[in-house]
């Protein structure tokens, strides 16, 4: 009998590196697209297993907003270094100059939305037919839903009411030309088994996970990091404050949470005994509208 | 922590996701702030109490037509396992969605209302947890509050669904007398049904011992991607990279490459870039092998005396998915893990009723969820073990070659005629 049973971490492992092999062989021209978070973290290191004595068969690329925190950027080039993956940068602030975008305005101007069009050329500019992300199912009601390959057309769209069924481990990756696949190997993992899984994998994380000092204003019960990208007014007030972060998005729409943790143990007992979920205590662009992320996903983002 | 993948099975008349709702919300696994949006949703709608419900409605179509159409995946965790829980829509408009959702899950929880009983539905959803080998079946009789917590309700419909579940053969059915609104036996024991004295659902799902639907003894191997990575260091290296199902591999073992049936030996076995002595099923690998085998994606590794079944000629079981009817004699591709090879709709040898499980003949096309026994050929010789042995290894999809959707599920069965070219 195959009554095996195996820690759930495991299992989890075992499914992820079983969806980035399928990738690698399925497609000619994959991607996976690392942020610096924790998530995209977590992946490279899977990657490195799946694959291993062979390095990484495919580049990591990084959509660069401009207002990324400088201690994920230092990781992410360390990080390609050391696995001597390729790494492709593209920066948002290039294509709103080449494409005149408009700029988004207001106190928190994100470039969250703009991401989009930098993410859909550099797919069309290397002609990536999957890309690797490194979005969960625990994270938001639409992501849910997606499958873990989802097909998207030649705009990146999704479109929830002609998902693929996706059956016991066999997934679908056949497409017509113009289209691309996102692949979603974490989709089972919740928060907490990614930080599990970098406590147990000993997998190094960017200083901000860890509670550092940092000038901040406080928005709405959010701090939000003092930084060149947000405008402040006359009534914030600068306040300096030992936090962390629990993700790691651009700094014009992260929040920080306000922590002593200095170890992987103390952050991972803060965030058990939290009543708050990560997005809700981290993000100020999923508040807008109850659909602002199934909205994002139609229009081509990840 | 052991991992339980589970499917909820009722529509949204049976308070499935009021149950589901309840599940995560009595066992601490709702965020204040989700919490907090529900009660504002709740407010715009003008409803005076949180609606659980809205929970688990995830897209903005769902929510404006108030029910659920696609399979929707739930986590949560209690000190003992964590579960995720497939939330898949009960109408038989739906029925593709719901084998999806089955098809990963080693447990279903079954709504009856107990006003209404054993209906179509509930036989339907047990003919798909038969046809999919889902090793465990808890039934589920809810609103109780509405039949004054009567026992003898619960006793009727018990007696009624143990009928349908011996004429199925289901293997491990529960029976648990809830009310999902009131949080009746969900997660703490009701005080409203002293009568009855078995687990609430919560402790049942912590403690019921999870047998995979698997029962194959022997051990499979099927190539994913051929690692080669020709580097200076690494120039000579050829491993095969895939996940061993039914048994383990061990260092020597004799083994053949299936269909070609070529004969080597286990020189080498990795996991995780590690050298390993064995290769432990549902765990990744990689095996090296002591000839020079042509051998490719696809191929299934097996060990020597433990042949599968190898033929052109096939029997399976198959849910229809797609809007375009499968007609006999058409063609697909048929993807079985990470084979992919051309195959042909010979015959349906019969329909099956998915509410009545009576063979339906004389058919030429079926349609969009609709369950047949169908005869096909694939282009070349395919190895495989019929479903009941291994999901791993017996199950498939076809797909539209012109539209690239997936159009079936494909569950093999034994082959009643011998190929002749095998």
């Amino acid at each position: 009998m195959s009554d095996y049973r195996i820690d759930h971490l495991k299992e989890l492992e075992a499914e992820s590196i079983y969806i980035m092999r399928e990738t690698a062989a399925q497609f000619e021209r994959p991607a996976l697209l690392f942020s610096g978070g924790k998530d995209s973290i977590t992946m490279v290191y899977l990657a490195i297993k799946a694959f291993s004595p062979a390095p990484i068969p495919f580049p990591l690329v990084h959509i660069d907003t401009g207002h990324n925190f400088q201690e994920a950027l230092d990781y992410r080039d360390a990080l390609a270094a050391r696995t001597r993956s390729r790494l492709i940068v593209r920066k948002v602030e290039d294509t709103i100059r080449e494409k005149n975008l408009t700029e988004p305005r207001g106190k928190f101007a994100s470039r969250n939305w703009l991401q989009t069009h930098t993410l859909l050329d550099t797919i069309e500019e290397f002609k990536f037919d999957a890309c690797l992300g490194g979005a969960r199912r625990d994270e938001e009601k639409a992501r849910a839903k997606e499958r873990i390959f989802s097909v998207r057309d030649e705009f990146g769209q999704w479109n929830p009411k002609l998902q693929r069924p996706e059956l016991w481990n066999i997934f679908n990756g056949r497409i017509h030309k113009g289209e691309n696949v996102r692949v979603f190997p974490i989709s089972n993992w919740t928060e907490i088994d990614v930080w599990n899984y970098i406590r147990q994998e000993n997998i190094p994380l960017p200083t901000i996970y860890f509670s550092h000092e940092r000038e901040v204003i406080s928005h709405e019960g959010q701090l939000i990091a003092v930084s060149p990208f947000i405008t402040l007014e006359e009534s914030d007030t600068r306040l300096i404050k030992k936090v962390r972060y629990r993700t790691v998005g651009d700094m014009t729409c992260t929040a920080a949470v306000e922590s002593q943790a200095k170890t992987l143990n103390e952050v991972i007992e803060e965030i058990l005994s939290s009543r708050i979920s990560e997005r809700g205590e981290t993000r100020i662009d999923d508040k807008q509208t109850e659909a602002a992320m199934e909205d994002r996903k139609i229009n081509g983002y990840f | 922590m052991e991992l339980l993948r589970l499917i909820t099975a009722g529509s949204v008349d049976d308070g499935k996701s009021t149950l589901i709702g309840r599940l995560l919300y009595d066992s601490k696994n709702i965020w204040i702030d989700q919490i907090e949006q529900l009660e504002k949703i709740s407010k715009t709608r003008k409803t005076t109490q949180i609606d659980l419900a809205l929970l688990t409605d995830g897209l903005r179509a769902e929510r404006e037509q108030g029910i659920t159409i696609d399979v929707a995946y739930r986590y949560f965790s209690s000190p003992r396992r964590k579960f995720i829980i497939a939330d898949a829509p009960g109408h038989i408009q739906y029925t593709r969605n719901m084998v999806t959702g089955a098809s990963n899950s080693e447990l279903m929880i079954l709504l009856i209302d107990a006003r209404q009983g054993v209906i179509e539905q509930t036989r339907r959803h047990s003919i798909i947890a038969s046809l999919l080998k889902i090793p465990h079946i808890v039934v589920t009789i809810n609103k109780m509050d509405l039949v004054d917590y009567s026992e003898n309700r619960y006793l009727e419909i018990i007696r009624d669904y143990q009928e349908v579940a011996s004429r199925l053969g289901l293997p491990d059915v529960h029976f648990i007398p809830i009310s999902a609104l009131g949080g009746d036996n969900v997660v703490n024991h009701s005080s409203n049904m002293p009568w009855y004295e078995g687990p609430a659902l919560l402790p049942l799902l912590e403690e019921i011992e999870i047998r995979r639907g698997d029962t194959l003894e022997q051990s499979r191997f099927q190539v994913q991607f051929v690692l080669r990575p020709q580097t200076d260091d690494l120039h000579d290296y050829r491993g095969y990279a895939g996940q061993v199902s039914g048994e383990a591999f061990k260092k020597g073992d004799a083994v053949r490459v299936l269909p070609q049936g070529l004969a080597s030996r286990i020189a080498k076995l990795e996991h995780h870039g590690k050298e390993v002595e064995q290769a432990e099923p549902g765990h990744p690998a990689v095996i090296h092998l002591e000839d020079d085998l042509d051998i490719g994606r696809g191929d299934l590794i097996v060990r020597a005396g433990e042949e599968p079944l190898v033929t052109k000629s096939h029997e399976a079981v198959i849910c229809w998915m797609d809007e375009k009817p499968l007609v006999t004699g058409n063609k697909y591709l048929l993807q079985q893990h990470s084979r992919l090879i051309k195959t042909a709709v010979r015959e349906i040898a019969y329909r099956i009723n998915v509410n009545t499980l009576d063979h339906e003949t004389g058919i030429e096309k079926l349609e969009l969820n609709q369950v047949a026994h169908i005869r096909l050929q694939t282009a070349g010789p395919l190895a495989y073990d019929t479903y009941e042995q291994s999901k791993a290894t017996g199950s498939a999809i076809l797909i539209d070659e012109t539209s690239n959707r997936t159009v079936a599920a494909v569950l093999f069965l034994h082959p009643q005629a011998v190929d002749s070219t095998h």
